[in-house]
């Protein structure tokens, strides 16, 4: 029991910097890695807890995170490169087309 | 660890018995999701023409099984799959059947659009077409982890919908914001789930629901992972203080798609928080009731004032959208309350498939006119009446649906709002009726403005050539029309389908 919260508590610090990461940083790339952090903390999570309970639930729906994140990474990347190529170095407050 | 795995071996494997009936929907969405991908690889441009035309005949063929399951599926023997992560009772097949018709529209919409743009067609129709299984699949999720693959399905296909515009800086940012603002709901949604699931050690809703009733010892896990759940499903709904994401990808998408992500997307959102709180925290309307009366009071109130001021009609649908969010979360702060929780479905599901009747049709007027003014300003639908009455009388009878004008549907839908708020009989539901009346009368205003913009002032550029309607937009037109107007004549059509208890027996 004393393991796993230790694994609760480092996957909840993780999952902090990740979400505070998405609202401070200002790089789309830099700002899809912490949502990535968010993801694995959840996996963390997971993982302690399936252990915790003797249950293989938590340890199986961490492969439906990881599938469906790397789903997610192509198409997060395809938009960035999208952006990218038509604008080098852009931050998310050059993003501002859109405003009202 | 270890442990566990050691067992496997011992564990004999019986493939669970499949009812094929009941995921006929879904396998013949995906039959002619897989088709139109094809068509577009084997075929390339030679496949543009039929693309669109396949996808709406999938969609069509869709509804069939949906209807002959109607028959079999009565309100008292839901078909119970896999364990009672899948069900498929009334509840799912009345939103499904939403689901289908609306990417239909959303195809009649969308064939002219995307073909006189500079898109490539074929993939545009098979992601729409996953996207709308996604939403198929959401309706009838009763697991975490189904309803997190559904929401997934539906989520990452219109993420590059959203972004299909790729030469326009605006189209990437609307897909990027869509994008960072989803995968990050997605997230907050999931820490939830494992937060529940560590509580309550399943991923079935049934089961949680009895955990977290009698587990008084975990509150503060179980409240913290309630609320990450239900927020997350409030990034997807665009519900106020998660609705920044929606005007940008709205304007910035191509409007088909804003369309559809404005009805569909929302709607799928509202189904999965309605299967969480119905099935699975029933007994914790402690913790999401004050959440979700907090999110329906600002949603209707800050929507509707940054409704007022905009100036382009895609965002005023925007923040219209926005605030009808706040009214359809209504009934649900009230969903705990035995004596009305039936009512708070029922109105739910009603006011989902009444607004995506008239706001599908008002994005179809925006997209018929821009195809003449080539612009969704509002002071470009000036004196449409003098060019183009009957989208102007369409819109007018979308714009006083949506503000809830009797006879016509989206009266009855608020009608029916009030019905539950005032059948709970607690101060906090009188409280949020009134908000909810002083919210119709704002709502009034803006959509009534643009409704005399059009009828009484005169064209801009006093060009009175008549717009060019394509055969696709009237057939979505007379469809969206027809069943806004049916929704308030005959309001008993989509009235009681299902009840509560029995959504909640596995």
């Amino acid at each position: 029991m004393d393991d796993s919260v230790a694994y609760l508590i480092l996957a909840a610090v993780v999952f902090s910097i990740g979400a505070v990461g998405l609202m401070v940083r200002r790089n789309p790339l830099v700002m899809f890695m912490c949502v990535e952090l968010m993801l694995n903390a959840v996996n963390l999570t997971f993982v302690s807890f399936g252990d915790d309970l003797g249950d293989l639930g938590g340890q199986l729906s961490v492969f439906f995170v990881l599938v469906v994140a790397a789903a997610e990474v192509v198409v997060g990347l395809a938009i960035i490169v999208a952006i990218m190529r038509r604008r080098p170095r852009a931050t998310a407050d050059d993003l501002s087309a859109l405003r009202g | 660890m270890l442990d566990l795995l050691a067992q496997l071996p011992q564990a004999t494997f019986d493939r669970p018995p499949i009812d094929w009936h009941a995921l006929a929907p879904e396998l013949v969405l995906l039959g002619f999701g897989v088709l139109v991908t094809l068509v577009d690889i084997v075929f390339l441009e030679r496949g543009r023409a039929m693309v669109s035309a396949l996808a709406g005949v999938g969609l069509l063929a869709t509804v069939v099984p949906l209807l002959t399951l109607w028959n079999e599926v009565d309100t008292a023997s839901p078909r119970v799959l896999f364990d009672g992560a899948y069900v498929v009772d009334r509840y799912s097949l009345v939103m499904k059947i939403v689901f289908v018709l609306v990417g239909y529209v959303v195809i009649l919409l969308s064939t002219n659009y995307i073909a006189e743009g500079d898109y490539w067609e074929s993939e545009y129709y098979g992601l729409l077409l996953s996207s709308i299984m996604g939403m198929v699949v959401m309706a009838s999720a009763r697991d975490l982890i189904s309803i997190f693959v559904a929401l997934e399905l539906l989520s990452i296909p219109a993420y590059l919908l959203a972004a299909w515009r790729k030469r326009d800086p605006r189209g990437n940012e609307a897909g990027i914001k869509y994008y960072l603002m989803g995968v990050f709901a997605s997230a907050v949604m999931l820490y939830g789930m494992s937060l529940l699931y560590g509580v309550t050690g399943s991923t079935l809703l049934t089961d949680i629901a009895v955990a977290v009733a009698d587990a008084p010892q975990f509150d503060a896990a179980i409240a913290l992972g309630i609320v990450f759940v239900v927020v997350g499903f409030a990034f997807k709904i665009s519900a106020v203080p998660f609705h920044h994401w929606a005007p940008d990808t709205y304007e910035g998408a191509p409007t088909p798609v804003a369309g559809f992500l404005a009805v569909a997307s929302k709607a799928a959102g509202f189904v999965a928080l309605m299967n969480l709180v119905f099935v699975a925290f029933p007994d914790r309307h402690d913790v999401y009731q004050p959440l979700i009366w907090v999110m329906a009071v600002l949603s209707m109130t800050v929507g509707n004032l940054l409704a007022l001021r905009q100036t382009n009609m895609v965002r005023l649908l925007a923040y219209s959208g926005v605030a009808q969010t706040g009214f359809m979360l209504a009934p649900l702060t009230v969903a705990g309350d035995p004596g009305v929780s039936d009512l708070a479905l029922s109105t739910t599901v009603n006011y989902l498939a009444i607004y995506a009747a008239m706001n599908l049709g008002a994005f179809a007027v925006v997209i018929a006119l821009a195809r003449k003014t080539g612009s969704a300003e509002i002071d470009d639908l000036k004196g449409a009446f003098q060019y183009a009455p009957g989208l102007t009388v369409a819109m007018t009878v979308f714009l006083f649906s949506l503000a809830g004008i009797p006879p016509i549907g989206g009266w009855f839908a608020k009608f029916n709002v009030f019905r539950s708020l005032a059948g709970a009989e607690t101060t906090w539901a009188y409280i949020l009726a009134v908000i909810v009346a002083v919210n119709s009368v704002i709502a009034l205003y803006y959509y009534a403005s643009v409704a005399r913009k059009m009828w009484a002032d005169e064209a801009p550029d006093g060009n009175l050539a008549p717009v060019h309607v394509p055969p696709s937009l009237v057939a979505a037109l007379a469809i969206t029309v027809a069943v806004t107007l049916v929704f308030g004549f005959f309001p008993g059509t989509v009235g009681d389908f299902t009840d509560v208890s029995l959504l909640a027996s596995p």
